[in-house]
């Protein structure tokens, strides 16, 4: 299949130190598929993401190609002016944010924050983008959508406001949905509710996915490719199943055996019991 | 196995934000009652908003319930009572490791506090170079700011800071949810490394299913104000409650 997004040599240098953040990331995002990135805080994860969509802070430098594959051209991401960016970023890749409250005005309802987003990208009517947005979060599972449009985002968990956002991003059919921790600072029956939408909108959309998480259970539930992130540097890239079944570089391995010792108490744990 | 904690239908509740003149009253807890057995780690779960915090505010006795409505024992003392007689012997580790320490303090400054503050004497220079060996820090890190340590560094000494007074009680209020998934592994190993070492009773407050049922011997399931089940940590499969059951059943354990 092809390849949607190629990052090649991407270098994030922060100017005001010439310190390197993150070193020479290479990754290809094919079609419709997942790829994973997971690595400790501080490893760059973030910084890659936001410097593919030019949303660094401006005192760092981004270096190297992005190449984007549209319908039909190819660009490059870093070598585009503002105006060019804002037209990829709010119609054809999207991002999804860990803090959910804080990605949305709390000022506003989330019927006028959604609709707001489709009315400025979608060039629809106020009625239409309010129809849309019913649409949309009734496919996240959401029953009533009307009372929901309706609150403030402090009247709503922090698992609802994650798929008003998924809702927000999946209602502008991208091409490429970048989710940066999305289900980190929810409950286990949130974050299996998120994830399941996560599946959902690729099997409905075909959207290829970058999901950034240091959770390896969610990740490896999710991807297809992953990359290992560790200071700046990717020490391991290729299939997901590959990796986890045969990591190679030591870090990887550390990730692997730290998380597994975990899970794997809880799991015989689950199995366990009088009766059973 | 004697009992050290007792908990016996708790109600508490809040006024609600900004409308005081109403009176309007929002119950947080809602009749918790449970024990917590001496040497043994309990694990409470519950998603935000179900009174977790509130329940750990009332067993630290910074904070009393409701007028008449339940009492916390611990050792058969009211908590009050039993924290003003037995100064240091119970203690905290937060979340939020950043803001429990003065960042403009040195490591030794940060260890030193609590010592002092308990009355203790004498040479505390070794007492530090103790506890820093015990939470597995370098010594000669001493002279360092908070500020210049690392996240997991620096639970580390919130870790070293709570256990300096020779607790018998340690409450963990999300103590490793918002460290890296690695380093959650070594904070664990830790805390049950030093439970047995100073044989101390863990009230372990979290929300990662994962890590409570590997480090606790009885975990407790708080929602909307009540515990709505009790297991024993290597019976899981004995879960009878739904909102348990659910919670159990979503997690996405990572397996090869």
């Amino acid at each position: 299949m092809s390849n949607i997004l190629e990052v090649d040599n991407l270098t994030v240098t922060d100017m005001r130190d010439q310190d390197e953040i993150v070193h020479h990331i290479s990754f290809e995002l094919k079609k419709n598929s997942c790829l994973g990135i997971v690595g400790e805080s501080g490893s760059g994860k973030s910084i890659t993401a936001k410097a593919i969509l030019g949303l660094t802070n401006p005192w760092l430098k981004s270096e190297g190609t992005v190449k984007y594959f549209g319908k039909n051209h190819c660009t490059d991401m870093l070598k585009l002016d503002t105006n060019s960016l804002r037209v990829i970023r709010g119609q054809h890749i999207c991002m999804i944010l860990q803090d959910s409250m804080s990605a949305f005005d709390p000022l506003e309802p989330i019927e006028k924050q959604m609709g707001e987003t489709f009315m400025e990208n979608l060039k629809v009517s106020k009625i239409q983008a309010r129809n849309m947005a019913v649409e949309y979060l009734k496919l996240m599972n959401i029953n009533d959508a009307d009372q929901v449009m309706k609150k403030y985002p402090h009247q709503l968990s922090g698992g609802m406001l994650q798929r008003c956002m998924i809702a927000t991003a999946l209602a502008m059919k991208p091409d490429i949905i970048i989710a940066d921790e999305p289900t980190t600072a929810l409950d286990s029956i949130n974050q299996r509710e998120v994830v399941g939408e996560f599946q959902r909108l690729r099997e409905l959309t075909g959207t290829a996915l970058i999901f950034i998480s240091h959770d390896l259970g969610v990740v490896q539930h999710l991807s297809d490719q992953l990359l290992v992130m560790k200071d700046g540097e990717g020490v391991e890239y290729g299939d997901a199943k590959t990796i986890f079944s045969n990591p190679q570089h030591e870090y990887t391995r550390h990730l692997i055996a730290t998380r597994l010792k975990m899970s794997q108490s809880f799991r015989k744990a689950m199995k366990s019991g009088i009766g059973r | 196995m004697k009992n050290l904690v007792e908990v016996k239908n708790i109600h508490k509740s809040y006024l609600k934000v900004g409308m005081n003149f109403s009176g309007t009253r929002i119950q947080v807890l809602n009749g918790v009652t449970f024990d917590i057995e001496e040497g043994l780690c309990v694990g409470l779960i519950g998603e935000s908003g179900s009174g977790k915090s509130a329940l750990s505010r009332l067993i630290l006795g910074l904070d009393k319930p409701d007028k008449g409505q339940g009492t916390i024992h611990i050792q058969g003392q009211p908590v009050r009572q039993w924290i003003k007689k037995n100064p240091g012997k119970i203690s905290v580790v937060f979340q939020d490791f950043a803001s429990s320490v003065n960042p403009m303090y040195t490591i030794r400054e940060a260890i030193s506090e609590p010592l002092r503050a308990s009355g203790q004497r004498g040479n505390i220079d070794a007492k530090i170079d103790e506890l820093l060996q015990k939470v597995g820090l370098f010594l000669d890190a001493k002279d360092r700011y908070i500020h210049e340590l690392s996240g997991g560094q620096i639970q580390r000494i919130c870790i070293a800071r709570a256990i300096s007074t020779n607790p018998k009680f340690l409450v963990l209020d999300e103590a490793i949810s918002s460290l890296d998934v690695s380093v959650q592994t070594q904070i664990l190993d830790l805390l049950q490394q030093l439970q047995v070492e100073m044989k101390m009773t863990y009230l372990f407050i979290a929300h990662d299913l994962q890590a409570v049922s590997h480090l606790c011997n009885k975990i407790l399931f708080l929602y909307k104000g009540e515990i709505v089940e009790e297991l024993h940590s290597g019976q899981l499969a004995n879960v009878q409650n739904h909102y348990a059951k659910k919670l159990l059943g979503s997690v996405i354990p990572f397996e090869i």
